[in-house]
């Protein structure tokens, strides 16, 4: 597994207080992992401050399992 | 009574008289204050008062660039921004059939789109906190309607709605949303009033005197303070029972 994803997994995992296991590439937030709406916002959030980078709203709403924000952010780094 | 040691406060329409005397409040209990408004000398005078952990952040609340900085400059200022104080607010009053519609949105821009702007610019800093407070001034003819002001009182009733729709989003990350509903207060705003209409309304208050700034800022300080942290989505009435709401 990358750097990235092992990164993303982390926020994951301490934010939902999810088992890693759980956190697989088709993970959904919401529908898996249990987040609520705001959940994401702070994932979201999160991201953008381990990777420096800035995720427009557009793209954070297509980011719904595990799998979309790795390879997001794999391309936006 | 209330312990702000190490809390940042940000506070608009700080040079006015509920603002500074809110500022003045909050200082006092302990917390550091931004203090914002179009004037900028009312706000160095208060901040020299103050003394030390008060700051000037002037900002236009009817420029939409100027609302998005400001919560940035005074988290700048501070180091960090806890609470957020929205008083900032004028009055152009005009009977419905006159008003015109720059009259309507010019206290609509600056009473509810800036409170808008700056609750959202101040959520991310106060999520990942996990600690928030957010108050805004209403009115009680926000709640009563008052003849003439078909403006303002849309601006201060959507206040409160909007302050209960983010109450409901963000009352599980510790950060409270609520609102104070001053009755008459002897203010610059008030003082526009003429001694019949003064006497009118006296008659009107069962407390049979106008309330004063440092009544709704006892509000507000309560509100922002750590006891009130199970309190979100409410209007504290501060009318001296004018309305009994």
């Amino acid at each position: 597994m990358s750097d990235i994803a092992d990164r993303v997994k982390k926020i994951v995992v301490e934010h939902l207080g999810v088992d890693e296991d759980k956190v697989t590439e088709t993970a959904s937030f919401i529908d898996d992992l249990g987040a609520d709406s705001l959940d994401t916002v702070e994932l979201v959030m999160a991201f953008e401050e381990e990777f420096g980078i800035e995720i427009p709203d557009d793209a954070a709403e297509k980011i719904q399992t595990f799998g979309d924000a790795v390879k997001f952010i794999s391309e936006a780094v | 009574m209330f312990d702000l040691t190490g809390k940042c406060a940000l506070v608009t329409g700080a040079s006015g008289g509920i603002g500074a005397e809110t500022a003045r409040a909050l200082h006092k209990a302990g917390a550091k204050v931004a203090l914002s408004g179009t004037r900028v000398a009312p706000l160095e005078a208060l901040a020299a008062e103050l003394g030390e952990g008060a700051f000037v952040c002037p900002a236009n609340l009817s420029d939409a660039e100027s609302v998005e900085a400001l919560p940035k400059a005074a988290t700048a200022a501070m180091g960090a921004l806890d609470i957020l104080v929205n008083n900032a607010g004028i009055t152009r009053d005009n009977l419905f059939m006159r008003m015109s519609d720059e009259e309507w949105q010019s206290v609509i821009d600056v009473n509810l789109t800036a409170s808008f702007r700056l609750m959202r610019g101040v959520l991310r800093g106060m999520m990942k906190a996990r600690w928030g407070r957010i108050v805004s001034i209403s009115s009680i003819v926000g709640a009563t309607g008052n003849p003439g002001q078909g403006n303002y009182a849309a601006a201060k009733a959507g206040l409160v709605g909007m302050s209960k729709s983010l109450a409901y989003e963000v009352a599980s990350r510790g950060i409270t949303v609520n609102c104070v509903a001053p009755g008459f207060i002897a203010t610059a705003m008030t003082d526009k009033l003429n001694d019949e209409q003064k006497g009118k309304i006296l008659t009107q208050i069962p407390a049979a005197k106008m309330g004063t700034p440092a009544d709704i800022a006892a509000a507000v300080l309560y509100l922002a303070s750590p006891e009130a942290g199970y309190v979100t989505g409410t209007t504290l009435h501060v009318n001296g029972g004018m309305a009994m709401i």
